[in-house]
């Protein structure tokens, strides 16, 4: 074995150009896979990351009403906060809000929108809710995100009107003014909703006391999986949306990796096809000397491989630099990522993992090994003598 | 002490009678202007900010819970129809083939574009059961005395809280409406005009609702034709009729 690399080797570097070519393509492919991989891992965990300290925090209870992909619930799902969890919020690990529905009028036109109450003291999201609590004497202080901010052409400090229902039905309304526009990478917390303080939308809503959603600190779940009235919601639950989009994701770029991988793989196969067919002589001889048709065929099998080999050392050169200042400056992608309606930054940085890397490694060395094989099982079928004799087969 | 138990006595015995006048008053309105049913086509012109549209409908209506409406043009709207039954509102879109129910949320959107929502219409309990009024001044618009009653909502599930209506003192028809949010700010202001008589009752056939919160100059609302009491076929308040 040790023979058939060292041999190997010296067969690769004695083909020169060929060999670099080849080389260079496939460490081409083990560098943009790992990045593509590692751009799918990044998305993910800024994805999860950004919901957490955006909108989910560590889990939530909702109101057992409560549906958020049916805007017609949202009118029953509130009820009075839990006796047990009032401690907890007390010391600020939990925090409820409020959401219901209104009208805004910016500048004369009309736009249903959502009306969250969220406690301006909170600190579980990173929510600009201190700004709730600027003093206006004649209007509600209220925040809104970026892109709710663009769709409704409003800026901060502008004043509109906000219409909505109490819990009885009656229409109310009043000013509100923008004391700040947040810009989150979480499109739930921004389309279409602006945010008020709790206690505000309590005395509105006629629902002192009352919320929809209870959130907790990430890491501090209060155990509580059955509360009566409330639905348990797990982080995990609560994003495994993005796990879903993540795995559909991986399957559309899986295409992207075949296609690196068959151009780089085409190469070897062509050299190998080539090899057999040029050194049919070498081949006698090495039977001659008393080589199994085996051990040819694995010599030319570890000759084909040693190209990955080679080509994941080349890779590490240019590769781990590229990949190291993509780790560190993020990926920007060319297009607005906030009409995606997606958890999705304009940035991407990639995460890398020694598992993602040696997976990467050994899923191209295998693919190498068989591509490298198939061709080498003609040398099986060879006459010697006629190999000897450089007779073309 | 006799002079002030008199004043006290003279100022209850007035807001009863004033109570009491509202109340009758309301009473007479609402005799007036509803009838058993009502066969009717309208225009209705919606003054946007940019540009006005004009749309033609015939409605049919039995009592204030049964309403059938379908829109006659322009061709873009033409065949759009609307069911009201009771507190349903279904609505046929002949492009798309399919009768959606509005409600929830969609109830709050306008109708059309114009200056009236869905959930304007979906009220149809009588305001003396909903409201209580008092008389609280007279005036005059156009040349026609008019009472000015305030309502103010004795029940919880009422969609304003208060309203104000200018009230015709000879015709018992009202000329003006204000609807106003708990809060006290006026949503939306309504103007009756052309009063007419038709078949013995007085009834304003213009009607000019402005949402105070919207741009625009107000939808105008005009009754071209008007039957009372007519024998309108049950089958037509069914979800059936919307789509034939």
């Amino acid at each position: 074995m040790k023979i058939a690399i060292k041999l190997a080797y010296r067969n690769l570097i004695g083909a020169g150009l060929r060999t670099w070519l080849n080389v260079i393509v496939l460490s081409f492919s083990f560098v943009v896979i790992i990045w593509m991989r590692g751009i799918i891992n990044g998305w993910n965990r800024q994805a999860k990351d950004d919901m957490t300290a955006w909108e989910i925090g560590g889990g939530q209870y909702w109101h057992e009403k409560y549906d958020p992909f049916d805007p017609f619930t949202l009118s029953e799902s509130h009820a009075p906060v839990p006796e047990e969890l009032i401690p907890i919020i007390n010391r600020g690990e939990m925090e409820p809000y409020l959401i219901s529905q209104g009208t805004l009028y910016p500048r004369g036109r009309m736009q249903t929108i959502i009306v969250k109450g969220i406690n301006p003291k909170q600190d579980i999201f990173l929510l600009p809710s201190q700004k709730l609590d600027t003093l206006i004497t004649d209007a509600i202080p209220a925040v809104t995100g970026s892109i709710m901010a663009r769709n409704l052409n409003i800026t901060r400090g502008d004043r509109m009107m906000l219409q909505w229902r109490d819990a009885g039905g009656t229409f109310d309304a009043t000013d509100i003014v923008i004391t700040e526009i947040f810009s989150a990478n979480v499109p739930n917390v921004d389309q279409g909703q602006i945010y008020i303080s709790l206690e505000n939308l309590q005395k509105m809503m006629n629902l002192p006391g009352e919320a929809t959603i209870i959130t907790y600190r990430d890491g501090h779940s209060p155990g509580l999986t059955e509360l009566d009235g409330w639905n348990h919601k797990t982080k995990q639950e609560l994003t495994s949306s993005v796990d879903e989009l993540i795995k559909v994701k991986s399957v559309g770029t899986s295409v992207m990796y075949v296609i690196l991988l068959l151009l780089a793989m085409l190469g070897i196969f062509d050299t190998q096809v080539l090899s057999i067919f040029r050194r049919q002589k070498e081949i006698g001889t090495y039977i001659a000397l008393g080589y199994t048709r085996r051990q040819v065929v694995g010599l030319f099998t570890v000759e084909g491989t040693m190209n990955a080999v080679l080509a994941a050392i080349v890779g590490a050169f240019y590769g781990i630099p590229f990949l190291a200042l993509q780790a560190k400056t993020g990926w920007t992608m060319p297009m607005d990522t906030s009409d995606f309606g997606m958890a999705i930054a304009q940035t991407l940085y990639p995460a890398y993992s020694a598992g993602l890397v040696i997976m990467t490694v050994i899923v191209i060395m295998f693919t190498t090994m068989i591509v490298s094989y198939w061709p080498s099982r003609r040398i099986a079928r060879m006459n010697p003598t006629e190999a000897l004799r450089g007779k073309i087969q | 002490m006799k002079r002030i138990l008199l004043i006290i006595t003279t100022l209850l015995f007035t807001v009863f009678v004033s109570s009491q006048n509202a109340d009758d008053i309301l009473k007479k309105v609402e005799s007036n202007i509803s009838s058993d049913n009502r066969i009717f086509e309208s225009t209705m012109i919606i003054n946007g900010a940019r540009s006005s549209r004009t749309i033609t409908s015939k409605s049919y209506v039995v009592g204030d819970k049964q309403s059938f409406t379908e829109y006659l043009s322009p061709a873009r709207e033409k065949g759009t129809k609307m069911l009201k039954l009771e507190n349903q509102l279904w609505i046929y879109s002949p492009s798309t083939d399919r009768i959606i129910q509005i409600a929830g949320h969609m109830l709050r959107q306008s109708v059309m574009g114009s200056d009236l929502s869905y959930e304007d219409m979906m009220d149809d309990r009588k305001l003396t059961d909903i409201y209580s009024s008092k008389v609280t001044g007279n005036d005059n618009i156009e040349g026609r005395e008019t009472w000015i009653l305030e309502l103010t909502a004795k029940v919880t599930d009422v969609a304003y809280q208060t309203r104000k209506m200018w009230i015709d003192t000879e015709r018992y028809v009202p000329l003006r409406e204000e609807l106003f949010a708990k809060s006290g700010q006026m949503l939306k202001r309504t103007t009756m005009s052309e009063v007419e008589n038709i078949n013995g009752r007085w009834f304003p056939t213009k009607i000019v609702y402005k949402d105070l919160m919207k741009q625009g100059g107000g939808t105008e609302f005009k009754i071209t034709q008007v039957q009372f009491n007519q024998k309108i076929p049950d089958h037509i308040f069914t979800k059936a009729s919307l789509k034939q």
